[in-house]
């Protein structure tokens, strides 16, 4: 019996941080952005638990947890920033939100 | 056995990865998020990660989604209007995109040659492992993120609330 080879793991985490990448540039709604970025986490987690396979070691598996905490608090914290500039702009598109600018 | 459970969830996860993109509505994109989280924690399971396909799923496909389709209805987000779309780009950065993901899995291929997954292969990702080491050796990290949770916390009450003066 053979099993799948761990390149294809490695492989399919760089094809979906990819799309990641692509959803957080091209994108403009700001919730979507937002939803790119967990994308990449995902993806992220999943090198680290395949190469923690790879070493027949748990670390691997410790970090993606932690990539798991923080992914939620940054959910939290950039979720309120969100409520926070439709309050104050009553626009989603990032392409509106441009007070920093020049 | 292995190699089909993997496929279909790798191409359940890569579709539904491309969804999250392609789609104009929030709504659409969240639930697609979903089903990527679900399948990766499939594909956790085949890795032997136990504890992490649980927490996959309670975590990023419970609670964080709840939170993005929450946040989404509460704002009423509507379809994105597309505009400045260049065709020459798509024509130029597909092939571009595919060739170069394709030799970036060429490369991984080169550095990890023949070492296969298999179902059962490591046993070390339970609950009680990862709780071992999670009190042991990362204790410290454990206890900075509990700060860090803290704070996270805070930073979401003071940013959402309403101006009292």
């Amino acid at each position: 019996m053979s099993g799948v080879p761990i390149s294809w793991y490695l492989t399919l985490s760089a094809i979906l941080f990819t799309l990641g990448v692509a959803g957080f540039l091209f994108r403009r709604n700001i919730i979507t952005v937002f939803m790119s970025i967990e994308l990449m986490l995902n993806a992220v987690n999943l090198s680290f638990i395949t190469f923690s396979y790879y070493w027949k070691q748990v670390n691997g598996h410790l970090i993606a947890f932690f990539v798991m905490v923080v992914a939620a608090s940054e959910a939290a914290v950039g979720l309120a920033i969100i409520l926070t500039v439709f309050k104050n702009r009553q626009t989603l598109n990032i392409d509106e939100v441009d007070s920093m600018k020049n | 056995m292995d190699v089909i459970l993997f496929l279909i969830f790798a191409i359940i996860a890569v579709v539904c990865a491309i969804n999250v993109v392609v789609q104009t509505h929030p709504i659409s994109s969240a639930i697609s998020l979903v089903g990527v989280m679900a399948s990766l924690a499939v594909l956790y399971l085949l890795l032997g990660a136990e504890f992490l396909a649980a927490a996959q799923v309670i975590v990023y496909a419970g609670a964080i989604m709840v939170l993005f389709v929450f946040v989404i209805m509460l704002l009423n987000a509507g379809a994105e209007t597309k505009k400045g779309q260049s065709s020459m780009a798509l024509f130029l950065g597909g092939p571009l995109l595919v060739a170069l993901l394709m030799l970036l899995a060429w490369f991984v291929q080169q550095l990890f040659p023949g070492i296969s997954v298999h179902f059962g292969g490591f046993r070390g990702g339970s609950a009680q492992d990862v709780g071992r080491a999670l009190f042991t050796t990362y204790l410290l990290p454990f206890e900075v993120t509990s700060i860090l949770i803290l704070i996270a916390i805070l930073g979401a009450i003071v940013l959402a609330r309403k101006e009292m003066d």
